[in-house]
């Protein structure tokens, strides 16, 4: 049965990858997603479950003890807030180099550099566009709820182990830090030594006389080799664009005019829908779950139907992007947000589509 | 139903725990809720709020501008957010805490002496639930079987024996609540 619960969205997150069977968080405290290790520490999870909850030294000791426990084929997590998440960029680029399973958390806040604690949905193209160097993507999840905080703990391993490939939990310090009503899913056992085996047969946890050696790395000095490399990632990369677009419409049906926005942002577009519903003004909300593989069909679908977009995001203007290449130039997009660290009300949404949108 | 709330006042005053206590309460009784903190530089003697809205439907934006209720502890607070409640709304504050009167003449304004009350008692800790007794007599929009079990839930297990003690408070709140200006 599950389990009904108030709590904070960086506690249910931490609760949800105890839940979900998680062998490791390595992580460095920092403003507003602090609560995640917190929680950990004091459900000492090593009692618990056998999972070990580190401390790390810094943030870059943290992300490379997460490589290190990935290529063990074990589940493990990291998490921090901007700045933090910046540092851990070098190792996202290795894990996603060679290819392993990880969940990452970025609860967000605003920037550049050290800035300000406040929410921000500033760090999208980091998210979605690389972050670290090379031809890489990671599968990223935009939660705007504390239940979806805990559900993407559990999806987030899934489709790490899925494609062997690194996910981000995108959050924002509005949801880290709210309290809303979460349902928790029954505790997962933690993969057996067989299991890790059997399913993860690339893991390098010692040598089998049936198999040759397991070796885990992002090098390789043959550039035939690594292009071939990169090659079978980008293939994979299509594969997860194929199969993973998630997304959700509110309001669309009879919609003139849509809302395009994920997170906290979605959240205050749903009221904003309210206000403007009230007023005769028929607008819809298209959210992004998944901002890679980015919902692109979808909103191109959609310009046959709304007349225009605004793209609502607490930044000065990043998926309007991904927003505008979806739609291939066939209606209006318009960027509205405030940022650096400042949450836009919804009546201040419902101004800017009259004025940027609608009278535009 | 749906009532959208902000508790402002100074950090160490409990507003934190008052909107947690009635966002659970709200739990309880199977309502939506939501709990959204100040957080960040605010400390004992520094400003702290939460919005709590609680709703029989889904609720859309946590984060609000407009207030059905506003409950005010301090002047700073008034200063900020007497404003920001919706016209024919309701302003609840503890004049202990402020220096200037509220200028609205187009929302219900009512008045608890809760820091008084909870210094004659001796029971400084409970000042925050003196005022949550004077909020749900005016708007009952948990009932207090439900408020029981959101004190069970909020507090931890080894502060329980103070539940009744929380629970007086908030008897002692309701007959405070004393109307500044009502709307007819």
């Amino acid at each position: 049965m599950k389990e009904l619960r108030l709590m904070k969205g960086n506690e249910a997150f931490a609760e949800a990858v105890i839940r979900a069977g998680a062998d490791g968080y390595f992580g460095y405290p920092i403003t507003p997603q602090s609560e995640v290790m917190e929680y950990l520490m004091a459900q000492k999870t090593h009692e618990r479950t056998g999972m070990v909850t580190l401390q790390a030294e810094s943030e870059i000791a943290a992300i490379n003890m997460v490589y290190g426990g990935a290529g063990c084929g074990k589940r493990v997590l990291t998490s921090s807030s901007s700045p933090g998440m910046s540092l851990k960029q070098e190792g996202i680029s290795y894990i996603a180099g060679a290819e392993l399973p990880c969940l990452l958390l970025n609860v967000v806040r605003g920037g550049p550099g050290l800035g300000t604690i406040q929410p921000s949905q500033s760090d999208y193209f980091q998210s979605t566009k690389g972050g670290g160097h090379g031809d890489y993507r990671l599968i990223v999840l935009a939660p705007s709820s504390v239940q979806e905080m805990a559900d993407f703990a559990g999806l987030g391993f899934e489709l790490a182990f899925k494609y062997r490939n690194p996910v981000l939990v995108l959050s924002d310090g509005a949801i880290g830090q709210m309290m809303e009503k979460v349902e928790l899913d029954v505790q997962q056992p933690r993969f057996t030594d067989e299991e890790i085996r059997k399913n993860t047969p690339w893991a390098t946890i010692g040598k089998t006389p049936d198999r040759d050696h397991n070796i885990i790395t992002s090098l390789d000095l043959e550039s035939i080799k690594m292009e071939q490399h990169n090659q079978k990632l980008q293939e994979k990369y299509r594969l997860i664009e194929e199969n993973e677009v998630r997304y959700e419409k509110i309001g669309c049906e009879d919609a003139e005019y849509a809302f395009v926005a994920y997170g906290t942002s979605a959240r205050i577009c749903q009221k904003a829908i309210e206000l403007a519903r009230a007023e005769g003004i028929k607008v819809g909300l298209m959210r992004p779950i998944t901002l890679f593989p980015f919902p692109k069909k979808i909103l191109n679908d959609m310009t046959s139907r709304v007349k225009g977009i605004l793209c609502v995001e607490m930044s000065a203007g990043q998926m309007i992007e991904d927003v505008k290449l979806a739609v291939e130039g066939r209606i209006k997009v318009e960027h509205f947000g405030r940022y650096g660290g400042i949450v836009h009300s919804p009546s201040e949404i419902v101004e800017a589509l009259k004025k940027q949108i609608i009278g535009g | 139903m749906t009532e959208e709330i902000i508790i402002a006042g100074f950090g160490g005053q409990g507003v934190l725990s008052m909107g947690k206590i009635l966002a659970y309460s709200g739990v309880m009784q199977n309502k939506e809720v939501s709990w959204m903190p100040s957080y960040g530089p605010e400390m004992r003697g520094g400003t702290a709020n939460v919005t709590v809205i609680i709703s029989d439907e889904r609720i859309s934006s946590p984060i609000l501008h407009e207030y059905d209720t506003a409950i005010i502890l301090n002047q700073q607070s008034l200063d900020k957010f007497e404003h920001s409640v919706k016209t024919g709304g309701l302003l609840i504050y503890d004049p202990n805490g402020i220096t200037r009167l509220p200028e609205r003449t187009d929302i219900n304004i009512y008045s608890i002496e809760a820091a008084e009350m909870a210094g004659k008692l001796g029971l400084s800790r409970v000042f925050n639930m003196i005022v949550l007794g004077g909020f749900l007599k005016l708007k009952p929009i948990v009932d207090m079987e439900y408020i029981h079990k959101g004190l069970e839930k909020s507090l931890p297990a080894r502060h329980h024996v103070m539940i009744p003690e929380n629970e007086k408070a908030i008897e002692t709140g309701k007959t405070l609540i004393t109307p500044v200006l009502v709307l007819s």
